[in-house]
């Protein structure tokens, strides 16, 4: 069995990037379509921290470059799920539904 | 200081009228009388006095770079305005005080007066000015008092209509005397009168001086001067053509007679129309520069009289005979002017003012004693009744129809008819027909007014005038006899001079002319009670009126029917229809997109970010 390489991160981070999209373009629940948002941003996170720890500086000590972005994203992130959460609330107490098929009222 | 005086009296009067003395009428017409008092003496002192000139710097326009137009305002005191200075001082003192009488009572009387004094002040300007761009801005107040006096009855829809025709038809005159002044100061770089004869000089001494080196340059240099020339005097003439209402803008002056009679009598027959002959006598030093420009100045100014006499004869109303009298002796005078006898039309203005003022003054008495009729077949028999008038009236008539060796008209008429017996046979022979038809005219208008018995109420019940009237009536004869005597016009220095006649017996034709026209006038019209003679032509004035009605209505109706179709199909239709279709049309469209459904935007989103990253990686 041989080392896991970047390739093999990359890919993870790829596979979870394309299952995120695919819930955001076909489930009907907005909580779930944000939870999936959430993957694929994680997906990203992944993929930074990969690239970090393959980006070796000459004297064999990691890039940290990429994992001091990581923990910003996820700070933000925890901020952006905050107003998000209560985007949703407040939608659901307007319309009493969270079916994303039911909230086209931008139609023409 | 004397000019400064002379010019500025009036204008205090008007601003002190109508910012002070309004309310009161009395006490406005005396200050009025009094600034052209002011005048009338600083004008006799001025004509004993000296010839002087003073002038301040006034304007300066930077037209470009290196170049500018300088406009002094200044006064010019030569034998010429010293004449003019008179006759409208003299004239406009005795209209002044008759409009006493004949204002008297009216509610308007301080306004008018007002009105009046603006109105001397503009002329006086054009009298004294020393540069055209001076005289064109008096020339143009003038024109804007006279609108004010014309339409000082506003109230009758006539009189309105007849101050903006006058204005109108002035303006139209105006804008060839602008273009006129233009070329001049384009040619000359200098608008002062004085300063021109020098710069033509300069100029043709230039083409002299080329002709010796190169022959072919300064011959076409030369003609293109004499064309620019032309074309000066040509615009300037415009503009005397507008004020001096000459053929084919004559038709304002007609009308003008809407207005009070003794503003017929000062601004529309002895001084403002004479304005355009004053100005092309003051500038008669470039006319023969431009001998084809001569021509037409000429042939204008005699078929102007001819014309106008001809509608003359046909006239039934008292005021409109004399405007047309008017326009015909205007005619006299622009036609000498352009047969290179400035003098004689110098002359004829002269005499002219004062017996026209007098037949004006005459008339007005005659329809206040008549209550304000003006027909002159609702007239007859006032000779008894109003015996001053009459006679005075008398002495007026015989001037204009030039009553042969006793009338100063004669004389003057005279001294024209010379110039053109030696300069044109046809405006001869044209002179001597509208002197025949003006003493047919007159005699014509004095039968029906004075003679026959009373033809209605108001004839009947007719009365002399106050004395504030007849007086100035009495003062006005006077001149219009004596002021064509040798001993008069030499202390003047009037050019009477007859000009080479060759063996043509001027005087003797005039004569001639002039009893034909009133033995003819007798035996038509002696004891008439209505008009014999009926010719709608000449009674409707050729149709100049209804020709230019026509001129316009058609004119007006192409630019309506021109701009109904910009605004109707490119500003409505294109423009604001357009807009407005555009933007349904793009939201017709575009809503197809906007289906509402969240997911099917972040399908198509990521659809194009994996297209954005295909090409950017490709």
């Amino acid at each position: 069995m041989s080392a896991i390489t970047l390739n093999d991160y990359l890919l993870v981070s790829g596979i979870l990037f394309a299952v995120g999209l695919f819930g955001v373009l076909v489930r009907r629940n907005i909580i779930v379509i944000y939870m999936c948002l959430e993957i694929m941003l994680n997906a990203a996170n992944l993929a930074l921290v990969a690239f970090s720890r393959f980006h070796v500086a000459p004297d064999g000590m990691p890039d940290y470059h990429g994992q001091a972005l990581v923990f910003f994203i996820i700070t933000v992130a925890a901020a952006e799920v905050a107003v998000g959460l209560a985007i949703i609330v407040a939608l659901y107490r307007t319309r009493q539904t969270t079916q994303i098929d039911e909230i086209n009222k931008l139609q023409y | 200081m004397l000019p400064w005086l002379v010019l500025l009296a009036p204008l205090v009067a008007a601003g002190v009228i109508l910012l002070v003395t309004r309310g009161s009428r009395a006490l406005s017409a005396w200050i009025s009388v009094g600034a052209v008092a002011v005048s009338f003496v600083a004008s006799v002192a001025l004509f004993l006095g000296p010839d002087l000139r003073s002038s301040v710097d006034w304007l300066r326009f930077d037209v470009l770079e290196g170049i500018s137009l300088a406009v002094p305002f200044g006064v010019t005191v030569d034998s010429l305005s010293k004449t003019m200075l008179l006759v409208v001082t003299g004239v406009g003192l005795l209209v002044h005080v008759y409009s006493l009488g004949y204002m008297h009572g009216d509610r308007g009387e301080a306004r008018y007066f007002a009105c009046l004094s603006l109105f001397m002040f503009s002329m006086l300007g054009i009298v004294l000015a020393d540069n055209f761009v001076m005289m064109f801005i008096f020339w143009e107040l003038v024109g804007a008092s006279s609108y004010l006096l014309i339409g000082h009855w506003f109230e009758r829809p006539s009189a309105a209509e007849a101050s903006k025709k006058a204005f109108l038809m002035n303006r139209i005159g105006d804008f060839g005397f602008m273009f006129g002044i233009l070329l001049i100061w384009g040619m000359f770089g200098t608008v002062v009168f004085a300063d021109l004869p020098g710069g033509i000089e300069r100029l043709i001494g230039g083409v002299d001086a080329m002709r010796l080196t190169d022959p072919v340059q300064a011959a076409t240099l030369s003609k293109r001067l004499t064309s620019f020339l032309t074309l000066a005097v040509l615009g300037i003439f415009c503009g005397a053509v507008g004020k001096s209402a000459q053929m084919p803008l004559h038709t304002w002056l007609p009308d003008a007679m809407e207005g009070p009679t003794p503003v017929s009598a000062l601004i529309h027959a002895a001084t403002m129309v004479a304005a355009g002959v004053y100005m092309l006598v003051r500038v008669s030093f470039l006319l023969p520069f431009a001998p084809s420009a001569m021509t037409v100045i000429a042939w204008v100014g005699i078929i102007t009289a001819f014309v106008a006499a001809l509608m003359a004869v046909q006239q039934d109303d008292i005021k409109r005979v004399l405007a047309y009298s008017t326009l015909s002796q205007l005619g006299y005078m622009v036609s000498a002017v352009g047969l290179a006898a400035s003098g004689a039309a110098m002359f004829h203005l002269f005499t002219h003012a004062f017996f026209k003022a007098l037949l004006f003054l005459a008339a007005g008495s005659i329809i206040h004693g008549m209550h304000h009729e003006q027909d002159i077949w609702q007239m007859g028999g006032l000779k008894n009744k109003q015996v001053i008038t009459f006679f005075t009236f008398l002495v007026g008539a015989l001037a204009l129809a030039g009553l042969p060796y006793l009338t100063s008209g004669f004389y003057s008429k005279d001294a024209i008819l010379y110039a053109a017996a030696g300069k044109s046979i046809p405006i001869f022979v044209l002179g001597l027909i509208t002197a025949f038809l003006t003493a047919f005219y007159m005699t014509r208008l004095f039968l029906a007014v004075f003679f026959g018995k009373p033809r209605s109420e108001k004839a009947k019940t007719a009365h002399e005038s106050p004395l504030v009237m007849w007086l100035p009536l009495v003062i006005l004869a006077v001149p219009s006899v004596i002021f064509g005597f040798p001993f008069i016009t030499s202390a003047f220095q009037l050019d009477a001079g007859h000009h080479e006649a060759g063996a043509i017996p001027v005087p003797m034709l005039a004569a001639l002319a002039f009893l034909l026209g009133v033995g003819n006038g007798l035996w038509i019209y002696a004891r008439r009670e209505h008009d014999p003679i009926r010719i709608s032509l000449l009674a409707r004035k050729f149709y100049f009126d209804e020709i230019y009605a026509g001129l316009v209505r058609v004119t007006q109706d192409l630019a309506a029917r021109i701009a109904g179709f910009l605004d109707r199909y490119l500003i409505d239709g294109l423009l604001v229809r357009g807009a407005s279709a555009l933007t349904f049309g793009a939201g017709f469209v575009l809503r197809f997109f906007q289906v509402g459904s969240a997911q099917s935007y972040a399908m198509v989103f990521a659809l194009g970010a994996v297209l954005l990253l295909w090409v950017a990686l490709r």
